[in-house]
């Protein structure tokens, strides 16, 4: 087992050193706050969505390990421009890739061999649960 | 350097144990302690040759069970120098038993506006259990804060105490930072004002000396796991005379004498507080390994851990980038540390896949680490069982986290 080519591929570990979209965001439509109580990852997601259900904006602010906040930049990537339902679909594909389940998610790729560190599981999909937490209306979300 | 680990390495087979091709360096003995093959025969023996309730049977397997659980509480007696056995309760936790007397001694006993004094360094398990007091209540919680090297500020703490002070609650030995504080002056100030002092023993009973006759304290609390004991046993000392007078907080069997429909009475100490069947095999393991502690001493044990603990230091402060949480006077061989842009979490699990198992989080301290302005560490907690060779595996491992992170 080689840690570096399971967990911490190079762009994980690029996105943890300079994050994209890594800011709060003014007038968000959407917004929720997700935690990881065991090992205090705490971030909050926040979305601009428009009248036709589209993602126009995301980014995300708070603190947390390299898996978690890699994880949730690329996802502020991968969001935007896509439907609502659109954004629940690759929601829903991405926590079976985080799991073991093979798919070709490009970039999102990177995070295919977390399922064999299990309690680093939550950390991947921690932010992509406050993304849906927020888009359902609920403000805080929780991976425990 | 001593030859404590040569002549106990033998009694921990899970020493052998490979981690991701690499040998176990087990520095997570501050969650939980490994177990010695005396107490895994001892409790696999109860269970094969004695598996029975106590206190009930007249048969002769309920008196041989009897037997034991009791001797093993005569043997946690000895251990902290109770002056009483019956001073003992058997309890499933150091977490059952704070919860054990805040509810039947805090809960009865104070009134609304009195205080409650914790310190900002306990553990989740002595700060919740009265913080919901407080709340159904009305008692009012004081902390006394920590200075920046991880110390109580002593100064500050008895500032605190005053005519409403019915309570000081604190922990011997910090589990997040291994700070050793100064518990006989706090249980001799908490009295000076007229106040009861409980002492969170869970950390130090594994790594020191403790005399409850000594320390006068009034209660304190302990778990087995962490003292190379079972999972789900542990201690609540009282003094008899604040025992003598609380009322139970669970009910249910064996701490009764007598029950009908109109009139319950209830048993004597330390009965009264052990309903229903007790955690017999988790009492005789326990037992055993304060026997097996004993056996070692701890002039022996104290000597061998400060020993890793000054190599520790030493070695991760010689690691660029590393820096230690807790620098106090006196402490148990636990360090905290974190690393500047890395998250403990990747710390933890990059050590993991070297072998070296440590803690990564906030310890159960939430309040502690908003203190040091940190959301957690990583936190290398070392036993008897541990040698100079697993500090050289940490300090390895350690910059393998930067070397990959950074
Ligand atoms: C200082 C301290 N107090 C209390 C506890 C709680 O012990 P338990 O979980 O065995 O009830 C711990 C365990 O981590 C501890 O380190």
């Amino acid at each position: 087992m080689n840690i570096s080519d399971e967990l911490y591929q190079q762009t994980i570990l690029d996105y943890n050193r300079s994050p994209r979209n890594f800011h709060k965001m003014e007038n968000p439509t959407h917004f929720a706050r997700g935690l990881n109580p065991l090992c205090g990852d705490d971030y909050t997601v926040y979305l601009r969505v428009n009248e036709d259900d589209m993602i126009e904006e995301v980014s995300f602010d708070g603190h947390g390990c390299a898996v978690s906040k890699a994880s949730a930049s690329l996802m502020t990537q991968e969001l935007k421009g896509k439907t609502l339902d659109e954004a629940r679909c690759l929601f829903h594909t991405f926590q079976e890739l985080a799991t073991g389940k093979e798919h070709s998610l490009g970039k999102l790729n990177v995070f295919s061999g977390v399922w064999k560190y299990p309690e680093r599981v939550k950390c991947a999909v921690l932010a992509w649960h406050a993304m849906d937490s927020a888009l359902s209306g609920k403000k805080t979300t929780s991976t425990e | 350097m001593s030859s404590l680990y040569e002549q106990i390495r033998a009694d921990f087979p899970i020493l052998g144990k490979k981690v991701n091709g690499h040998p176990l360096t087990y520095l997570d003995s501050a969650a939980a302690s490994l177990k010695p093959l005396p107490v895994i025969e001892a409790v696999e023996r109860f269970y094969r040759e004695m598996p029975a309730n106590v206190h009930r049977g007249v048969h002769s397997l309920s008196r041989e069970a009897t037997a034991a659980y009791e001797g093993a509480r005569e043997t946690v007696r000895k251990f902290i120098n109770a002056a009483r056995i019956e001073e003992i309760v058997f309890t499933s936790g150091t977490t059952a038993s704070i919860n054990l007397a805040a509810r039947s001694w805090a809960a009865t006993q104070l009134r609304k506006g009195d205080e409650i004094v914790l310190s900002h360094m306990e553990h989740h398990s002595n700060i919740v259990p009265w913080k919901m007091l407080c709340e159904e209540n009305g008692f009012i919680l004081k902390i006394i804060p920590v200075t920046d090297a991880g110390e109580l500020d002593m100064e500050a703490f008895h500032s605190l105490l005053g005519p409403r002070t019915k309570l000081v609650a604190v922990t011997q030995v910090s589990n997040a930072l291994g700070t050793i504080n100064p518990v006989e002056e706090i249980i001799a100030a908490a009295h000076a004002h007229g106040a009861l002092a409980l002492i969170d023993a869970a950390q130090s009973a594994p790594c020191m000396p403790i005399d409850v006759q000594a320390l006068d304290c009034d209660f304190l609390a302990f778990s087995g796991h962490k003292l190379f004991g079972p999972t789900g046993i542990g201690v609540l000392y009282a003094k008899a005379g604040l025992l003598e007078d609380m009322p139970p907080f669970l009910g249910g069997g064996d701490m009764i004498l007598s029950v009908s429909f109109e009139e319950i009475c209830y048993n004597k100490p330390p009965y009264r507080f052990e309903a229903g069947t007790p955690n017999i095999a988790g009492a005789v393991g326990l037992g055993r390994a304060i026997d097996y502690v004993r056996a070692i001493g701890f002039d022996r044990i104290q000597e061998h851990e400060q020993n890793l603990l000054r190599g520790a230091t030493a070695a991760l402060n010689s690691l660029e980038g590393v820096r230690i949480i807790g620098t106090a006077e006196k402490k148990a061989a636990v360090i905290s540390f974190v690393i500047d842009g890395v998250h403990p979490h990747d710390i933890g699990s990059i050590v993991d896949s070297c072998g070296v198992a440590i803690r990564a989080g906030h310890h159960c301290a939430q309040p502690l680490m908003t203190r040091f302005g940190l959301p957690a560490t990583a936190r290398a907690a070392f036993s008897i069982y541990n040698s100079e060779d697993d500090i050289e595996r940490l300090a390895a491992a350690v910059h393998k986290v930067r070397e990959i992170m950074l």
